[in-house]
C-alpha cells in the first residue's frame, strides 16, 4: 500500500516533506519570553507558523531552536526576521542552522520587487510625450523610408539585372497564389452581405433591382480593393515585419550588409514589387469574386436570374468604377509592404520587439490604407469620376 | 553505497525522435550532495537528458528515479510527483526568465504557485535574499530581465531555481556566453551556495574550467549512452578517444594545468 504524500524512503531527513510540522511554543519564566520553535522548519512544513511568528509581541528575549528537527534558509529566515524584530538570543541553533541563519543574515536588505510608478499627472504627460515622439519618429522614418525604396526603385531601373527575379517570384505566390483561397472565400461572403443588407433596404421602395447597381459599383470601386488591402496587411504586411525581424535578430541583416548584399535590394524591393503587383490582381480578383456572391445572393432570394443580373451591371456599373480600383490598388500595396519591411528593419535587442513590430505594421498600413481611400474617394469623384 | 545516497538513478533509458536515437539503454547514477557535471558533443543529447528527467519530455523506454521516486509513466497530477518537482529547481540555458515580470516577482512564482498561503511581505523578502544570495546587486529587484545583462540574467535565472530551496538543482550550460570572469564568479557562486545549503548539482557544461574548479565527477555522453563516470584523474586514466581529446586537447590542459596550479598554491 502507498500512502499518498509519504515516500518510500522514509529514513531520508533531507527529502521526506511528511516531517512533524514546525510549530512554536512560548513560555515565559524569571529571564523573560522564550519563543521554542519545534517541528521541521522548512518552507513545505511551515503551515501558519508565519502569521503566528508576526503576531508575537516585541518583549521576546530567547529563541530556542533545540527542538527543531530540519530548517531551510525559509525557516532561518523566519528565525532571523523575529530575532532582529525582538533582539532576542537565538539558543540552541544546530550548525546547520546556525550556518543557514548566518548566510541569511548576510543577505538582509530591502530590496523593491516593482519600479516605484511616477505620479499619474506626470505618468500620463510622460506616455502622451512618448506617445507623440514616437509617432513623429515613426513618420519621418517611413517618409525617410519611401526616400529609400524610390531611390533603390530608379536604380533598379536603370540596372534591371540587379532585379532579384527569383526572390520576387517567391514573394508573388507567398503574396498572392497562397491567398486567393481566403481572398475569394471572403469577397464572395461580402458580396452575399452586401446584396443581403441592400436587398432589404431598397425593398422598401419596391427597387429590388438596384441591389445590382449596389454590390457591382460597391465592390469595384471600394470593397473588392479595400477589404484585400487589409487581408494582405494582415497575411503579408505582418509576415515581411516577422521575417525581416528575425532577421534583423539573428544579425542576418547586418551580415548581409557586411558581404555587399544591400538588404533593400535584397528583402526590401522583392517584397515591395511583389505587394504592387498583386494587389491589382487580387481586388480584382476579390472584386468578380464579390459580384458573383452578390449575383448567387439576388439569384436564390431576389429571383434575379443571373444572367439578367450581369446584362443589368454592364449598363450601370462605369468602366470609371474598374480603374478606381486598379489604380489605387497597387498604392495600397506599396504601403503596406513599406510599412511591413519598415517596422521590420526597426527590430532591435529581444523577440518581443518582434511582435510588437509586427502588430505596428498591421495597425499602421491598415490606418494609411483607409486614409489614402477616403482621399482617393473625394478625389475621383471631383475629377468626375462619379 | 547505499541507494538514499543516490539522488537520482537512470536505467536503460531510450530517447528517439524519428529515426534519431539520442539514448539507447543509457544508465546513470548521481550522488547526494555532490556537483556532477555532464559532458559530450553536440547532439550526444544532454540537454534531452536533463528535459527527460525533469518531466518535459517523455523516452521511449527506461526507468527514472528521484528521490527513490519512479517519474516515468505517471499521472501528472499525482501528489508525489507534485511533492518532488517541489524539491528541485532548475536553470535554464538562457535564465528563461518571464519577460513581464521584475526579478523580484520572477523569483516570488515558484512561491506564489506552489505555496500561495505565503503572506506577502515574507514572499518579498524571501525573494530579496535569494536575489542577494546569488550575487546580484540590490538595486536587481525591481529590474525587468530585458534591463539585465547575460551574467545578470543567469544569476536571476539561479534565485528563481533557488526560490523554495531546493534539494536538486539542474544547471544547464551555466557558464556559456559568460565573459570568463563571469563564469569563474559564477562558478564560485555555485559552489558556495552548493556547499552551504547542501545540495546536489546535475551540471551541463562545455566549459573545461568550470569542470575542473568545481565537479566531483564527470559523466561523460557518447555513442548514446554515458561511456564513463568518475573524476577527472579517473576519467583520464581512460583510453577512449573522445576523452582524450576532450581533456587533453589544448584547452582541456590548459584548464587542467591551471587548476592543478591553483590546487598546489591553496
Amino acid at each position: 500500500m502507498v500512502q499518498i504524500g509519504l515516500p518510500r524512503n522514509a529514513n531520508w531527513p533531507t527529502v521526506v516533506p511528511m516531517m512533524q510540522p514546525a510549530d512554536l511554543i512560548e513560555s515565559n519564566d524569571a529571564q523573560g519570553r522564550t519563543v521554542a520553535f519545534t517541528g521541521s522548519l522548512t518552507l513545505a512544513d511551515l503551515g501558519e507558523l508565519p502569521t503566528r511568528v508576526d503576531a508575537i509581541p516585541d518583549d521576546v528575549a530567547r529563541i530556542d531552536l533545540a527542538e527543531v528537527t530540519q530548517i531551510d534558509t525559509i525557516g532561518a529566515w523566519i528565525v532571523h526576521r523575529l530575532a532582529v524584530r525582538t533582539q532576542a538570543q537565538v539558543t540552541g541553533a544546530s550548525d546547520e542552522a546556525s550556518r543557514l541563519i548566518d548566510v541569511v543574515s548576510r543577505n538582509d536588505q530591502v530590496l523593491e520587487s516593482r519600479p516605484v510608478p511616477p505620479h499619474p499627472i506626470v505618468r500620463i504627460l510622460e506616455e502622451l510625450g512618448t506617445a507623440t515622439k514616437m509617432t513623429f519618429q515613426t513618420m519621418v522614418g517611413l517618409l525617410g523610408f519611401l526616400g529609400a525604396v524610390v531611390i533603390t526603385s530608379f536604380m533598379l531601373l536603370r540596372h534591371p539585372s540587379r532585379i532579384r527575379m527569383i526572390a520576387v517570384v517567391q514573394r508573388i505566390e507567398v503574396v498572392g497564389v497562397s491567398a486567393l483561397f481566403i481572398i475569394g472565400l471572403m469577397s464572395f461572403l461580402v458580396g452575399i452581405v452586401i446584396a443581403q443588407q441592400g436587398s432589404v433596404q431598397l425593398e422598401q421602395f419596391g427597387m429590388e433591382v438596384l441591389t445590382v447597381n449596389l454590390v457591382g459599383r460597391l465592390t469595384l470601386r471600394e470593397l473588392g480593393v479595400l477589404m484585400t488591402a487589409i487581408m494582405v496587411a494582415g497575411r503579408s504586411g505582418s509576415a515581411f515585419a516577422a521575417q525581416i525581424g528575425t532577421m534583423q535578430l539573428n544579425e542576418e541583416v547586418d551580415a548581409m550588409r557586411t558581404i555587399g548584399v544591400s538588404p533593400m535590394e535584397a528583402l526590401v524591393m522583392p517584397r515591395i514589387m511583389a505587394a504592387v503587383v498583386m494587389m491589382p490582381l487580387l481586388g480584382f480578383y476579390a472584386s468578380v469574386m464579390a459580384i458573383i456572391g452578390g449575383a448567387f445572393l439576388c439569384a436564390v432570394s431576389l429571383d434575379i436570374p443571373p444572367v439578367t443580373f450581369f446584362q443589368r451591371l454592364r449598363e450601370v456599373v462605369p468602366l470609371t468604377d474598374l480603374y478606381i480600383g486598379l489604380i489605387k490598388a497597387p498604392v495600397f500595396g506599396l504601403i503596406i509592404a513599406i510599412a511591413g519591411c519598415f517596422q521590420g528593419l526597426q527590430v532591435r535587442g529581444n523577440a518581443e520587439e518582434v511582435g510588437l513590430r509586427t502588430t505596428a505594421a498591421v495597425v499602421q498600413a491598415i490606418f494609411i490604407v483607409i486614409v489614402l481611400d477616403a482621399i482617393f474617394a473625394v478625389f475621383f469623384t471631383w475629377i468626375g469620376w462619379k | 553505497m547505499s541507494g538514499e545516497d543516490i539522488v537520482i538513478s537512470i536505467r536503460g533509458l531510450v530517447n528517439r525522435f524519428g529515426n534519431q536515437t539520442v539514448h539507447e539503454g543509457l544508465d546513470l547514477d548521481v550522488r547526494r550532495g555532490e556537483i556532477l557535471g555532464v559532458v559530450g558533443g553536440s547532439g550526444t543529447g544532454k540537454s534531452v537528458l536533463m528535459r527527460a528527467i525533469i518531466g518535459l519530455q517523455s523516452p521511449q523506454a527506461g526507468s527514472i528515479e528521484v528521490f527513490g521516486e519512479q517519474m516515468l509513466d505517471r499521472d501528472p497530477s499525482d501528489p508525489e510527483l507534485l511533492a518532488i518537482r517541489k524539491r528541485w529547481g532548475i536553470l535554464f540555458q538562457n535564465g528563461a526568465l518571464f519577460s513581464t515580470l521584475t526579478v523580484s516577482e520572477n523569483v516570488q512564482v515558484p512561491l506564489r504557485e506552489y505555496y500561495p498561503d505565503l503572506p506577502v511581505r515574507l514572499r518579498e523578502e524571501i525573494a530579496a535574499y535569494k536575489i542577494l544570495m546569488t550575487g546580484l546587486p540590490d538595486n536587481a529587484g525591481p529590474k525587468f530581465p530585458s534591463e539585465l545583462s547575460g551574467g545578470m540574467r543567469k544569476r536571476a535565472g539561479l534565485a528563481r531555481a533557488l526560490a523554495l530551496d531546493p534539494a536538486l538543482l539542474f544547471l544547464d550550460e551555466p557558464t556559456a556566453g559568460l565573459d570568463p570572469i563571469g563564469a569563474a564568479a559564477f562558478d564560485e557562486q555555485t559552489r558556495a551556495l552548493q556547499e552551504t545549503l547542501g545540495l546536489t548539482v546535475f551540471l551541463i557544461t562545455h566549459d573545461l574550467d568550470t569542470l575542473h574548479a568545481i565537479c566531483d565527477r564527470v559523466a561523460v555522453l557518447a555513442d548514446h549512452q554515458v561511456i564513463a563516470v568518475g573524476t577527472i584523474d579517473e576519467l583520464l586514466a581512460l583510453d577512449h578517444p573522445w576523452i582524450q581529446e576532450y581533456f587533453n586537447g589544448p584547452r582541456g590542459r590548459a584548464a587542467h594545468g591551471q587548476s592543478t596550479y591553483q590546487k598546489r598554491d591553496s
